[in-house]
């Protein structure tokens, strides 16, 4: 009960802030539209770029105050031109507005916002106030005026109709109370569908991010070839060559010293054990083999037996992810695991992986399939992604795939990170093994 | 002994077959992917399978898969998994079922011929031989839960290759020890684990690895 009442009261309160400000959204609106219909007498080339600029604090605003209260982020437009300098000729600046499409934007939600956006918020704030003029004022007033008293239906002439127009204004303060959140929503859709940047905007700027996580995906291929071809050469490859000169030696000693060319082939054994242990180890690290044969959840069963703390492992997995984003899930949730092992001093750990199928629509994915990974551990806490763990890296690596790491650690614990990877499942794979023979 | 063999890559089957032969098995079955595998582990008459854990068509567990399959009609079916790599996970639902007749080695081990073949020896009498990179871990697992502490550096030795699956000959032969001292220590290291001792080889090894699972 006190949960939704405090709720809707705190909605309320916005409501009459968006109600205020929509007074101010037309004050501004107006000037804009002053400004524009100046511009045939030159004036309003003056006028008209710090009226846009006005204009855009407003819509800044309500993007703010929508993303904070409802969580519906709302993509800003590119900013207005910066006022550069005062020499700079006002009608080159009023026609960068003019050529600015946010602006225009901008002026059709001021026009539209008072009436349909302020109506909104009003229905909320109106049934409060009516409300409470039955359930406050009626009681006092009643005696004081003749017949021609009602409130909505009732007439209040007695003090059995004076009870139930209290009865009927405080339903009608709970029905606004109770209506506020509701409203609230439906604002941020609306406010969403007029304030967003436009489709084209956004995907300029889509273009451009993913311009640049290209670019450090490459650096980061190049950078991982290169770590593969060093550790090879350092490696196995050396080991191989030893092996050969190790043979070379046995084979000449046959002749000469039996004993020394058995001892001699043991220790070609060896390293060539070496060797295949220096192999399994670099293949590892590219690609678990397990990740590989099973998927993402043994892969983590894996490293969780692997483990020295008590790690839990829920799997809500509908099949085989892409194996692109298994193996970026994969080493992220092993670093998690790692910094957890080695700084929290955690006893136990609890890994959760998710497929979630968002079903609201999302501008910056086509389809909001995402995988969502949870590791929280019960350790002292006060992890810090700036204080160089490894979980810094693993925030660039998943930027490639749109992903992002967020770690919680307050001090005394508990530390979750979560990883959110946009992707969509594929069918579980089948075995052809399976097939009972 | 006759021995289902599976390996797909010609050279290592080829190297397999010839140890094997050297040593007394009768290979009566080779193949080279999954499904034939399942096949002739089912109607095979065999002491022991020695399956390469990577086959066709998919080039993933295929050789695990059918090795768990076959396994779930008839229990205790010997079968030595040999795998390029070993994986805690693959060693839990290989000696999930609890029953014996199961290995699970790095195939590097086959360059140790009569280590290998004792292994296989071992498999096909019932017993359980597990990869020493597996009871390193599990056994660094117990060490930093604080589950060994009380063993001496002996001790620990000797319950490392306890839980491999060695018997208490092929201990004391590997620690340069007697087999009446293998056989003190194992007593001890049962008594401060609070393990039941068993006269059972297979029995010992499968508590060994259950008390190290935990």
């Amino acid at each position: 009960m006190g949960g939704w009442g405090a709720g809707g009261l705190r909605a309320l309160v916005r409501c009459q802030l968006l109600g205020l400000l929509a007074l101010a959204v037309v004050a501004v609106g107006g000037l804009v539209i002053g400004a524009l219909l100046l511009l045939p007498i030159g004036v309003g080339f003056r006028l008209l770029p710090p009226a846009a600029g006005a204009l855009r604090g407003l819509s800044d605003r309500y993007r703010s105050w929508t993303a904070r209260w409802t969580g519906t982020a709302i993509s800003p437009p590119d900013p207005l031109a910066p006022y550069r300098s005062a020499s700079e000729r006002p009608r080159r600046r009023a026609a960068a507005v003019l050529g600015d499409e946010g602006f225009w934007h901008d002026l059709r939600w001021a026009w539209l916002e008072p009436w349909f956006g302020g109506l909104l918020v009003a229905v909320p704030l109106a049934l409060v106030e009516y409300g409470a003029f039955g359930a406050l004022v009626q009681p006092f007033i009643w005696r004081l005026i003749d017949d021609g008293n009602w409130y909505a239906f009732i007439p209040v002439r007695s003090t059995p109709t004076m009870l139930a127009a209290l009865a009927l204004g405080l339903a009608f303060i709970a029905a606004g109370v109770r209506l506020a959140p509701a409203v609230l929503g439906l604002h941020a859709r609306w406010s969403r569908r007029l304030l967003s940047a436009a489709r084209s905007t956004e995907l300029a700027r889509r273009v451009e991010r993913l311009t640049d996580i290209r670019d450090e995906s490459l650096d980061a291929q190049a950078t991982e070839l290169r770590r593969i071809e060093r550790d090879l050469h350092d490696g196995a490859q050396a080991r191989l060559v030893a092996l050969g000169m190790t043979l070379d030696e046995a084979t000449r000693l046959l002749d000469v010293d039996l004993d020394a060319a058995r001892q001699l082939l043991l220790d070609v054994r060896e390293t060539s054990a070496r060797a295949l242990q220096d192999l399994r180890d670099l293949v590892h690290g590219i690609q678990p083999p397990v990740l590989v044969d099973r998927g993402l959840g043994d892969a983590v069963r894996s490293l969780a037996l692997d483990s020295f703390l008590d790690v839990h492992v829920e799997v809500r997995l509908p099949g085989r992810l892409p194996a692109a984003v298994e193996s970026a899930a994969y080493f992220a949730i092993s670093e998690a695991l790692a910094n957890a092992a080695k700084h929290s001093g955690a006893q136990e750990v609890r890994i959760t992986l998710a497929h979630e199928d968002l079903a609201h629509e999302d501008l910056t994915h086509e389809d909001g399939a995402r995988l969502r990974v949870t590791v929280t551990d019960d350790g002292r806490g006060g992890a810090d992604l700036a204080r160089g763990t490894g979980l810094r890296g693993v925030q660039r690596r998943l930027g490639t795939f749109d992903g992002s790491l967020a770690l919680h650690s307050p001090l005394g614990g508990p530390t979750t990170v979560t990883l959110e990877i946009p992707c969509a499942s594929s069918s579980p794979k089948t075995s052809s093994c399976s097939g009972t023979g | 002994m006759r021995v289902v063999l599976a390996e797909d890559l010609f050279l290592l089957r080829d190297g397999l077959m010839r140890t094997l032969r050297e040593h007394g098995c009768e290979v009566i079955a080779s193949v080279d992917n999954g499904p034939a595998l399942l096949r002739a582990l089912c109607e095979e008459d065999l002491d022991v399978a020695v399956v390469d854990i990577r086959l066709p068509p998919t080039h993933t567990d295929e050789g695990l898969q059918a090795a768990l399959e076959a396994r779930r009609t008839s229990p205790a079916l010997p079968v030595l998994i040999l795998s390029q790599y070993v994986d805690q996970l693959y060693a839990h639902e290989l000696l999930a079922g609890g029953e014996g007749g199961i290995g699970y080695l790095l195939k590097d081990r086959v360059t140790h011929t009569g280590q290998f073949i004792d292994a296989v020896r071992t498999v096909a009498a019932g017993g359980t031989v597990m990869d020493p990179q597996v009871i390193s871990k599990l056994l660094a697992r117990s060490d930093a839960r604080g589950r060994t502490g009380g063993l001496t550096p002996r001790e620990h030795d000797v319950l490392k290759l306890m839980a491999e699956g060695r018997s208490n000959a092929a201990i004391a032969h590997t620690l340069h020890f007697s087999e009446s001292a293998v056989a003190k220590h194992t007593a001890s290291i049962f008594d401060k684990l609070r393990i039941e001792p068993s006269a059972d080889d297979n029995r010992r090894v499968l508590a060994v690895l259950a008390y190290l699972k935990r």
